[in-house]
């Protein structure tokens, strides 16, 4: 018991589901054919895996089946898109804009069109996470061709207004693209129906394998078109060349398939487990904060800051049986915590203080006491070590000390 | 990135937590670190008249090798007199707790709040701080 290890990190990776290995494993060994070998029966066969989930994955996002692009996983469609449409839209314009929340694979990008003569704007987001759409509207301009805003952020869980954002982008006849790596397959994602031209998102966010992902590219107004990146065969209507990772895109679809089946149940049971983990830790502890706004979140995650307590300590308390993310980061070079986080205004103290917890369609009620109890425990075990803890409780101000930054 | 044991046990088993009468004449206490840079530390020292640090008490806000690092120099200074504590270096620790490179600051940290202690003490009681380099 002490040692049953639990996974509350689903949005850093899910395992995969048993039956998405089950379709994956006959196109290991007896359909091992190359997709594009048109000319036998082995790639025949391969093919057909390939379309049947290509359906698959489209009828999860909305989309036509042609308007998939099989990438390996949601970094290398993020740059397809941003690098894609930069160059393919030279012509119309040189200017993007995102968010500062955006993932690091949107961010870099962003920065590599930049070094490529191409203009960024990184809006800054509300306190609560959301984009500001007065803000968002008055940074178009007429070089605008692309606005790149996330379904659901990583670390928040905070889900954006798509659609407004999506008629705004009809609006001023900008293409809207958007990372919905951490929305697909847990909520419902219509990509028609909020406006989206450009969708990247990934395999292994949704209990199928890792190593692959896809970008919509709307076809029927807009055709949208982006350069490829990655140059060979032609394969993916010549704008992925590459052989297609057969077996993972039929995981891929399966993934997809069971999603559509079961995201509503997993989401109803999900959010009443994190609510419940939520509620109990904020009842047995005080000074506890939830980052990012409630009612517009993934019912999955939640994102708290244990104030005084460093988040990395606080998980060596209970790390060796449970899996989570920190904002802190003690352990990265830069030492500099959450961008994230910081830009919903917090400060690097409570950033420093910050778990995510993100739950998944096999975290138990059974994981969710037992981490309550740790959670707990851990938090007053670090506060009973720590010193600005202590002068907290002596009403000392934190603010007016002199601290020796280092 | 895994820890060693010697981390591990004394992040577990914290020697020396905890809180001297800072008030005290014979009490010096170091708080280094900022809660922006995600620790902190507390390290106090009680010195006897004959200027042997009879006790030590540390309390940290930090990752597990700043606790660790902070608990080890409590450890270590007890017993010790104030210039045998002045002579404590950060890679000793780095060394006794196997620190992987990120985490060499957390040692520079404990040795800043030795240092730190030792001069609150020594300007209470007239001594002139002396830096041993």
């Amino acid at each position: 018991m002490a040692n049953r290890r639990i996974y509350l990190d689903n949005n850093a990776t899910t395992p995969t589901d048993p039956r998405v290995v089950e379709a994956m494993l006959p196109y290991f060994t007896n359909m091992f054919g190359n997709a594009a070998s048109r000319n036998h029966p082995f790639g025949w066969e391969a093919e057909e895996g390939v379309d049947y989930a290509r359906e698959q994955v489209a009828k999860l996002i909305g989309a036509d089946p042609k308007e998939i692009i099989f990438t390996s996983g949601a970094t290398e469609s993020d740059n397809l898109a941003i690098k894609g449409v930069f160059e393919m839209y030279a012509r119309k314009g040189n200017h993007i804009i995102t968010l500062k929340t955006e993932h690091k694979a949107v961010l870099d990008a962003c920065k590599k069109v930049e070094k490529m003569g191409g203009e960024v704007t990184y809006l800054d987001v509300k306190r609560d996470g959301l984009v500001d759409l007065e803000a968002l509207k008055a940074a178009i301009t007429d070089k605008t061709i692309l606005v790149s805003i996330m379904f659901a952020n990583n670390e928040t869980g905070v889900i954006q207004p798509m659609k407004e954002i999506g008629a705004l982008c009809e609006e001023k006849g900008v293409l809207f693209m958007s990372d919905i790596t951490q929305a697909a397959g847990k909520i419902p994602v219509d990509v028609k129906e909020l406006g989206i031209h450009l969708a990247a998102f990934t395999g292994h966010k949704m209990y199928g394998p890792k190593g692959v992902g896809a970008l919509f590219v709307n076809r029927k107004k807009p055709r949208v078109k982006v350069t490829a990146q990655m140059d060979g065969g032609g394969h993916e209507r010549g704008m992925r060349s590459g052989t297609l990772n057969v077996p993972g895109i039929v995981g891929f679809g399966k993934a997809a398939e069971l999603a559509i089946k079961e995201m509503d149940a997993d989401a109803k049971r999900l959010s009443a487990l994190r609510d419940k983990l939520q509620t109990a830790l904020m009842e047995r502890l005080e000074e506890v904060v939830i980052n990012g706004n409630e009612e517009h979140r993934m019912p999955h995650v939640t994102n708290m800051s244990f104030k005084h307590v460093e988040g990395e300590g606080l998980m060596m308390t209970f790390n060796q049986n449970i899996a989570l993310s920190s904002g802190s980061a003690c352990t990265s070079a830069s030492l500099e915590p959450s961008y994230v986080l910081k830009a919903l205004g917090l400060g690097d103290d409570l950033a420093h203080s910050s778990l995510r917890f993100s739950l998944g369609r096999f975290t138990t009620d059974e994981d969710v006491e037992q981490t309550i109890d740790e959670i707990a425990n851990g938090v007053n075990h670090m506060r009973e070590l720590s010193p600005i803890w202590e002068m907290y409780k002596e009403g000392i101000d934190l603010e007016s000390i002199e601290w020796s930054e280092h | 990135m895994a820890y060693s044991d010697k981390v591990l046990d004394h992040f577990k088993n914290p020697r020396n937590v905890g809180t001297l009468d800072k008030s005290k004449k014979n009490v010096g206490t170091g708080l280094v670190g900022a809660p922006e840079c995600g620790d902190v530390m507390r390290l106090q020292i009680e010195v006897s008249e004959d200027g042997v640090i009879q006790d030590a008490k540390f309390k940290t806000f930090g990752c597990g090798s700043a606790i660790a690092s902070s608990s080890l120099a409590t450890e270590w200074l007890k017993g010790k007199s104030v210039d045998e504590a002045l002579a404590i270096d950060n890679m000793d620790i780095v060394e006794e707790l196997a620190l992987p490179p990120v985490k060499i600051h957390c040692s520079v940290l404990a040795e800043d709040a030795i240092k730190s202690a030792i001069k609150d003490y020594q300007e209470k009681n007239g001594v002139d701080f002396e830096v041993v380099e």
